[in-house]
């Protein structure tokens, strides 16, 4: 192959800078090559990847140039597109991945971009509502509601002034796609907003991206620019968080929004009748909206509830991280089974040791045990299980994890992350830091509470871990029933997951009958 | 420009949006390194809020501070997908690497969990860190 005539092809997605393709580029560039900057495919092992003529080699570094220009590389992983990981995909939402330069309007429509608005263009809203309801399109971001329901609700709900609201908050431990969309695939996700505002009724839009996401809000910033004039008259503006976990919940969001504190309101009123200044407004995950194109193109909705599960419908981005050997984004319809997931596809850990665990849905996901690997992906079958999907990430643990410092650290991080609004999120949180260093102590001390002179009723010896365990189950129903949102509310999914399948990371063995 | 003439035009460009606080704060955090309480008396002034609710807001986000730290700053995700890669044994190393002239604070989550331990200095983010190469960062941020 010829330097001059092939294109190189290398990411700008911050996942492949992360690992050095901009040493890659260059060095290419150097050796009188034409590299262009596309989004990436989702192979994460193999990133910085490079693509000349369809054959990738990855993961590769300036020192390998010389020899991939030469067809000698050690690094060839053979055609990308038949790659095992990339053909059992079913990519719909991210049609585009490795194929496009994130910020070409041209790649974006020469690609089936805009279609998808300028047919909903021609419907009237209900019947754009009705066409997402038929697809079974449900909200990606965790709760798995309705969309169609959802928008109805808001194109119902009286009020000059609507809004549509994107949930960039990827904060969720295990998760990036929404991250790899913005940068990526931003045009998709701006058209997707576009599509969501014509069938509620809102004439502005606002793109929450979180702030340690700096290069998907530099590349959704410019390719809103690019796109004003085709999304006119909606407009859309980029708002970056400010570090808060909690503002991926949708009301402290709007909160945030409002330029208020990140606090949680309770529901209702839902946002969809009073949300961003009170107004009516549409809330949508970045995979939720990005899913619209395809499902608004002509014959989408039909062939994207022709995938999928049960209930849940189309495909979802699944997201292999944590210590897994093949990690990345894996799109595929619902059903796929864990086992299949973390086993053949990301290929068991990158350790090299056994699996212990995974967690699914991020740091409010429950922790899997293999035993249970079974499992089809799918809304429902999940929450039978006690755990969640949550936005879709997957993240794995070898067999030295530690999973009652886990379920520790699942305290801490609501602790810390709590908005403290609700009393069992931002007093429970401590409590239950405080409870499983108890539980994992073997010398049993007296509650120092316990011993204040107006405590004349508490019991005199220690509490047995037992009785710990109890309290801790206790404490965790109060903040699964008590909280206001699922930072609180959920919490209790990794902590009470880590005690069931993994007593003996808590340090005592007799207490597995009280659950 | 001044400080007070800078905090003024800052204010003035975000003044016209709905919402403005927060891309006021950010525009003042990354202009000052700090959003103090002389700025936040004059945003709230500018904004028709009290100190009191511009101070909640400040204190409330991670991402704003009250004093400037002129120290280089690397966050080290220390969240579950980095803890699964081994972030944690790291930490004494980067603690020691960072000393009083660099500071080291955690973050949950880069979005970069497949290829962790992960770190950002700047705009800048680095993955697949081992001790050698997160010690190395440290010492050159």
């Amino acid at each position: 192959m010829t330097p001059s005539r092939s294109v190189v092809r290398i990411s700008d997605d911050s996942l492949a800078l992360a690992c050095g393709a901009d040493a890659v580029a260059a060095a290419f560039v150097a050796a009188g090559c034409t590299v262009e900057r596309v989004s990436s495919w989702g192979m994460h092992w193999l990133e910085p990847l490079v693509e000349i003529d369809g054959q990738g080699f990855g993961p590769a570094t300036p020192a390998d140039v010389p020899a991939i220009l030469a067809g000698s590389s050690a690094r060839a992983v053979g055609p990308i597109a038949a790659h095992p990981f990339i053909a059992r995909q079913q990519r719909l939402t991210f049609a585009r991945a490795g194929q496009t330069r994130p910020l070409s309007l041209e790649a974006y429509a020469a690609t089936g971009g805009w279609s998808g608005l300028t047919r909903t263009r021609t419907f009237a809203p209900a019947d754009v509502i009705a066409e997402v309801s038929q697809s079974g399109l449900r909200g990606r971001g965790g709760a798995g509601f309705p969309t169609g329901i959802k928008w109805q609700t808001v194109a119902a709900a009286p009020g000059a002034r609507k809004y549509v609201v994107c949930n960039a908050d990827e904060g969720d431990s295990g998760t990036f796609a929404d991250r790899m969309l913005m940068e990526g695939d931003p045009f998709a996700l701006i058209e997707g907003m576009a599509i969501a505002a014509h069938a509620v009724g809102a004439g502005q839009g606002y793109i929450y991206v979180r702030s340690e996401y700096p290069h998907a809000i530099a590349k959704l910033t410019v390719a809103i620019t690019l796109a004003t004039t085709i999304i006119a008259p909606f407009r859309l503006e980029v708002r970056t968080g400010a570090g808060a976990y909690v503002c991926g919940e949708e009301t402290s969001l709007l909160n945030s929004i409002e330029g208020k504190r990140g606090e949680v309101r309770a529901k209702p009123p839902l946002p969809a009748i009073s949300g961003l200044f009170g107004c009516p407004t549409a809330v949508n995950n970045v995979l939720t909206l990005t899913a619209l194109p395809h499902i608004m193109a002509e014959g989408g909705a039909q062939e994207y509830a022709r995938h999928g599960f049960g209930r849940s419908r189309g495909t979802t981005p699944i997201q292999l991280a944590g210590n897994i050997a093949r990690g990345g984004l894996f799109e595929t319809a619902f059903g796929i089974t864990l086992d299949e997931l973390v086993n053949q596809i990301g290929g068991g850990t990158a350790s090299g040791r056994p699996v212990k665990a995974v967690q699914v849905g991020g740091p409010l996901g429950a922790y899997i045990p293999p035993s249970q690997f079974h499992l089809p992906f799918d809304y429902e079958t999940f929450a039978a299980a006690d755990a969640l999907i949550g936005h879709g990430g997957i993240v794995v643990f070898d067999d030295t994890a530690d999973m009652g410092a886990m379920a520790r650290f699942a305290f801490a991080f609501c602790a810390a992350e709590s908005c403290g609004k609700c009393t069992p999120c931002r007093i429970g949180s401590t409590r239950g830091v405080e409870l499983i260093d108890r539980i994992r102590t073997p010398a049993r001390v007296r509650d120092p509470v316990g011993a204040l002179p107006q405590m004349h009723n508490a019991p005199k010896a220690p509490r047995s871990a037992a009785e710990d365990v109890t309290l801790l189950e206790d404490l965790c129903e109060t903040m699964k029933f008590g909280s206001l949102c699922a930072l609180g509310g959920f919490t209790s999914y990794p902590v009470l997951s880590a005690l069931k399948h993994w007593p003996e990371d808590f340090g005592a063995k007799d207490f597995n009958d009280g659950l | 420009m001044s400080h007070e003439e800078k905090l003024a035009e800052i204010i003035a460009v975000h003044s016209g949006r709905e919402g403005p606080l927060l891309p006021i704060l950010h525009d003042v955090q990354a202009a000052f390194g700090c959003v103090d309480p002389a700025a936040e008396v004059a945003i709230a002034h500018a904004l028709n809020l009290s100190r009191a609710e511009v101070h909640g807001v400040v204190s409330f986000y991670h991402d704003f501070r009250a004093v400037a730290d002129p120290r280089p700053h690397v966050q080290l995700c220390r969240a579950e997908a980095c803890q699964a890669r081994g972030v944690e044994a790291l930490v004494p190393a980067a603690e020691a690497a960072a000393g009083d002239r660099v500071r080291l604070s955690k973050v949950y989550c880069l979005g970069l969990c497949s290829v962790g331990p992960a770190a950002r200095v700047g705009d800048t983010v680095h993955a697949r860190l081992d001790e050698a190469a997160l010690v190395a960062l440290v010492e050159r941020a």
